[in-house]
């Protein structure tokens, strides 16, 4: 049997209780937007509700620590670092089509920019865990 | 919203992030004195959070009410969680956890008086 290195202690932890916490807070904020005003900007709240998914499927991903997680993680923090890096650079380069924040528009800047560094991180810890 | 309270709050709060962080720089999982640190600051929570329910049954309603209960419902839970984790991970990355959580918690209660902010003003 393969060894597999876990991804959900030490420092793995860390990075699982982060990607938790933006699941929660980004599915609550696209249930409020997609509830309460979802014609106002269509784009940006199903963008909203895209993002959440993701951070949900990651935190799960972590969790597991089996190689087929590992593998999911790796999708998902892929998607994520592409989406706020495509989602970011629109969303300076044309306002309009974005009228209301996403988690990852301005490169997550009004997330502290938290969305832009946690893929990254998450690519980082995948790597360091390989089996 | 009591505005000095909320204050108090994220001081205490942001006092428990920076003290978290130094016991993760000493390389040691969080203790006892970490959960009275929290508690202090859950309780302060907890006072404010009540006095919120009490003015929104008196009709006092918040800019982006929707967002404003998600955030109210779901910040007593910040402290407790990071708190269980930090026992779960009983190393240095057990306090950077709980240290993340304060701060978390300052940024919603900022957040959560930010909203509040436009009633009656």
């Amino acid at each position: 049997m393969v060894e597999v290195r876990p991804t959900n202690t030490g420092p793995g932890r860390v990075l699982l209780s982060v990607y938790g916490l933006f699941a929660v807070a980004a599915t609550s904020r696209a249930a409020v937007q997609l509830a309460t005003k979802f014609h106002e900007a269509p784009v940006a709240y199903l963008l909203s509700a895209v993002a959440a998914v993701i951070y949900v499927i990651a935190t799960v991903a972590f969790a597991q620590s089996t190689p087929t997680s590992r593998r999911v993680a790796l999708v998902a923090c892929s998607i994520e670092l592409a989406g706020v890096l495509v989602v970011g650079t629109l969303s300076l380069l044309d306002p309009d089509l974005f009228p209301d924040e996403t988690v990852w528009s301005g490169y997550g800047s009004g997330y502290g920019y938290v969305p832009l560094v946690l893929p990254v991180l998450g690519l980082l810890w995948l790597r360091r865990t390989k089996p | 919203m009591v505005d000095g309270l909320a204050v108090a709050l994220i001081i205490a709060a942001l006092i428990v992030g920076v003290w978290c962080g130094i016991t993760a720089l000493r390389n040691k999982p969080t203790g006892d004195p970490h959960l009275y640190g929290i508690a202090v600051v859950e309780v302060l929570l907890l006072v404010q959070v009540a006095i919120v329910i009490v003015q929104l049954a008196h009709g006092d309603r918040p800019a982006e009410f929707a967002t404003f209960l998600a955030y109210l419902i779901l910040v007593p839970f910040v402290l407790p969680i990071g708190f269980l984790l930090s026992l779960i991970e009983r190393t240095r990355w057990g306090s950077v956890i709980l240290g993340i959580a304060a701060l978390t918690l300052a940024v919603l209660v900022l957040r959560l008086q930010d909203l509040w902010g436009t009633v009656g003003g």
